[in-house]
């Protein structure tokens, strides 16, 4: 796993440097071989000293710490960074710099790898992992341009007939024309049935989509069969139109207008599996276009899913959850559908189905939990789910997700985890949360072991999803003693400094929430020194990214001001820090940080000192 | 990530948290260089923060979904829907509805939702196609029409004396809503209308002659 982690972490970095390299046009400079021949000269020191500049791609406004280390003190200094997967506590600056050595390691590999590809155990294995990697790194690049279009598609159990021929066979008009009439006028419903069934394997083919649109008549002869009187036929002529629906062409999906009044009224009808048909259909026609959308808004989609609701049958709440995601994640969504949303009865009814329980479907909820989501991070009215008892019924639910992670080896669980994060984190920051009591029914105990308890879960299952868990814990730590107090008595700082090795976005994070602690006072300041933090803080001291580096001195600074009394061991004398006369400011941070960005200059240098080692910081 | 035993019984023990400890800030803490100020985030929709969730959103959406229908005898009927057959009812065998559309609107709005009501069908077909962007040959809201010989698309209306017709060629229709019983408007020439209290055979009211989800009755779940 070791190896994996270290892959996952050169991966955000590598998306970070293309992220440089779109900002500044221009390609990062190649690294360099020997890293040893970077280290400058020490300050003056009587002992003999030991440098060591980390490796790390020459981006500007990176810092480059140079460490000037009496070595009689060395032994002061120890690292407690522990690898997942290395047995071996690496506890001495020349284990450090063998972790030095592991990440240039890694690194050269990665910058070759740009030719090549990294090869740890199991060449196939890598191979379909670095597909899965671009591949993901596709569909972010995807979701920054708003490209990212998720549709469903849903298909019968019934396996294909011998006679049928293949699946997904390419129709010409004539062969569409022949069909349609045939199940237009057919003598025999058998036989109507399975013209229609051939042309539904015709449509799974794009070309046959774009013939079929094109041919006139088509799509009113579809409709009119979805709309007959005999039940297989309509089946058949819904799945058809199921299949256009998800076709990636916009025009295929746009060409399906004319049935969307059908498929709404159908919402009210009897056969579970007609209505879960058409919801799929209907949710993949809204994320289509605007114009789907126009039309669907004054045709009632939202009083008729707010009908649709009600119905006790998992597979069409599972489906209608799908279709209501789609229409809140519309662009237009905040102004144009969420307040009519807020206003019907549908939150309501999404809250009652997120309630944990033994009924709780992991599908439904899945699907709910988005809706919310999409409702909460466009802020349109967060105060009326609050009202609804919206945070204590996800707290609930944050509850029952660790549970059942405990319980089943279930990957599909960070699909619900992830959205209820979200919703949570974001619910807390809303004015209402105050004044209904502040979110003390969030300040249980037992929703700080759920939430370390899944933030384990993520660092095995997805650790893409660890920033949104930290997350939440910087929103719940921010403002609340409480909290604080809890990750402290339930000693859980040491389980969050083992993230910091995960990566420089998850360290920030882990950070931000220990300086939430530390910035409470002396009396939470005492509960974290002595203690495996400092020695983790070195570690991060080194590091390449900028705001690592300045979120460590903020919580130095913290320990400090609160733990003016740090000893360094038995008979150490104590020591003050210094920091130098230059002027000092620090990098724009990430979000987590304060408001103001003040700018790294290059050529700014400080020192600070820090016991018997000096630090120097220069700007690269 | 190593967590402690502990841990995993706290999350089912009784609820409660310990007494917080006491909060001391030291106004020095936020003095410059340092700035740290502990704080709540929120992230927009948009926010780049939500990547990685939403790329393993999509993933699990572009899975294929099997769909497993399991009832042995499908019904051979159209599917009504619950309102339409409502407002059919309503509109065709209620006996008070003629008298009450000669003074007040009667014909209410085909859509869910919506309460506007109507002196006559007409009315309310325009207000379908304006306000609700409906199709004018919206086949639940058309008068009765004699029954004629098919026609590819064509959204003919059968009478319910055609009920027992199940090869209708047309695709026939699956209920009608609309009636002119007042208010007669300018209809085209050569069209009879015939019309008929009894309910056609083409509505299926499915087993238990249930009306949806709208019953009280318990249902059994689909796993």
């Amino acid at each position: 796993m070791g190896v994996e982690l270290l892959c996952w972490n050169w991966e955000r970095e590598r998306i970070g440097k293309e992220k440089y390299q779109r900002q500044s046009g221009r390609c990062p400079p190649p690294p360099r071989s020997n890293p040893a021949s970077s280290f400058r000269p020490a300050p003056p020191c009587p002992c003999p000293t030991l440098f060591y500049s980390p490796f790390a791609p020459p981006l500007p406004r990176s810092a480059r710490l140079h460490f000037a280390l009496c070595s009689a003190h060395s032994h002061l200094f120890r690292p407690a960074l522990r690898l997942r997967g290395t047995s071996r506590l690496l506890g001495s600056w020349t284990g450090f710099l063998a972790l030095g050595s592991v990440r240039l390691f890694f690194g050269s590999a990665m910058w070759s790898g740009r030719q090549g590809r990294l090869r740890p155990v199991g060449c196939v294995v890598e191979e379909l992992r670095c597909r899965r990697r671009e591949r993901e790194a596709a569909l972010r690049k995807a979701r920054r341009e708003q490209q990212l279009i998720s549709k469903r598609l849903l298909r019968d159990d019934v396996p294909v007939e011998a006679e049928g021929g293949c699946v997904a066979m390419i129709l010409g008009e004539a062969e569409i024309q022949q069909f349609l009439q045939l199940a237009q006028r057919g003598t025999e419903e058998k036989e109507r049935e399975r013209a229609l069934v051939s042309l539904r394997r015709g449509l799974q083919h794009p070309e046959t989509q774009r013939t079929f649109i094109w041919l006139e008549g088509s799509m009113r002869t579809l409709v009119g069969l979805l709309t007959s009187n005999q039940a297989l036929l309509q089946l058949e002529a819904a799945r058809c139109l199921h299949e256009l629906s998800h076709s990636e062409q916009s025009a295929v999906a746009e060409a399906c207008l004319p049935a969307t009044s059908y498929l709404l009224t159908y919402l009210s009808g009897h056969s579970s599996d007609f209505i879960e048909l058409c919801l799929y259909t209907l949710g993949n026609l809204i994320v289509e276009s605007e114009a789907v959308r126009r039309q669907l808004l004054p045709q009632g989609i939202v009083p008729a899913l707010a009908a649709c609701i009600q119905s006790p049958h998992l597979t069409v709440l599972e489906a209608l959850g799908y279709a209501l995601s789609q229409l809140l994640q519309a662009k237009e969504a905040p102004e144009m559908i969420i307040p009519s949303v807020l206003g019907s009865a549908l939150p309501q009814h999404i809250l009652r189905l997120l309630q944990p329980g033994p009924k709780l479907n992991l599908g439904v909820a899945v699907e709910f939990a988005w809706c919310l989501h999409y409702i909460i991070c466009s802020q349109v009215n967060n105060a009326l789910l609050i009202s609804h008892g919206g945070l204590s019924i996800l707290g609930m639910l944050l509850l029952d997700v660790a549970g059942a992670v405990q319980r089943t080896e279930d990957a599909g669980l960070e699909l619900l985890a992830c959205p209820v994060l979200r919703c949570l984190s974001n619910l807390l920051t809303e004015a209402a949360v105050e004044v209904m009591g502040g979110p003390n029914q969030l300040e249980d105990e037992h929703v700080v072991a759920a939430l370390f308890i899944l933030l384990q879960f993520f660092l095995q299952k997805q650790p893409s999803l660890l920033p949104e868990g930290l997350w939440l814990l910087n929103n719940l730590t921010a403002n609340s003693p409480c909290f604080c107090t809890s990750l402290l008595s339930m000693d859980l700082i040491e389980p969050l400094l083992q993230l910091l090795p995960v990566s420089n976005v998850v360290s920030v994070l882990v950070l931000t929430v220990l300086c939430n602690v530390a910035e409470k006072g002396p009396a939470y300041c005492q509960r974290l020194w002595p203690g495996p933090l400092l020695p983790c803080l070195m570690g991060t001291l080194a590091s390449s990214d900028t705001e690592v580096v300045g979120q460590s001195l903020e919580l130095l600074q913290l320990l400090f001001l609160y733990r003016p009394e740090v000893s360094f061991g038995p008979g150490t004398p104590i020591l003050r820090p210094l920091i130098s006369p230059w002027p000092l400011s620090f990098p724009s941070y990430s979000h987590f940080s304060g408001p103001g960005k003040p700018v790294w200059t290059p050529g700014q240098n400080f020192q600070l000192l820090f016991g018997k080692a000096l630090f120097e910081i220069e700007v690269g | 990530m190593q967590l402690s035993p502990a841990l995993y019984s706290r999350l089912v023990g009784a609820p409660g948290a310990a007494e917080p400890l006491p909060v001391e800030r030291d106004p020095a803490a936020g003095a410059p260089p340092f700035r740290f100020a502990a704080r709540r985030v929120r992230f927009p929709r948009d926010h780049e923060f939500f990547e990685d969730g939403d790329v393993q959103r999509h993933l699990y959406l572009q899975d294929v979904l099997t769909q497993v229908t399991g009832t042995p005898e499908r019904p051979r009927r159209a599917f009504p829907s619950v309102h339409l057959l409502d407002t059919h009812i309503l509109e065709w065998h209620d006996s008070l509805f003629q008298i009450l559309s000669e003074r007040q609107d009667m014909y209410q709005c085909l859509v869910e939702g919506c309460a506007e009501k109507f002196k006559t069908s007409k009315d309310r077909k325009d207000h379908l196609v304006r306000r609700h962007l409906y199709p004018a040959d919206f086949r639940f809201d058309k008068p009765k029409k004699s029954r004629g010989p098919a026609t590819p698309g064509a959204t003919v209306q059968v009478s319910s004396e055609a009920r027992g017709d199940e090869g209708e060629q047309s695709g026939g229709d699956a209920m009608e809503v609309c009636s002119e019983h007042a208010a007669p408007l300018p209809e085209p020439v050569g069209e009879r209308r015939t019309y008929s209290h009894r309910i056609p055979s083409t509505i299926c009211f499915g087993q238990g002659a249930s009306r949806g989800f709208k019953s009280t009755k318990k249902r059994k779940e689909h796993q």
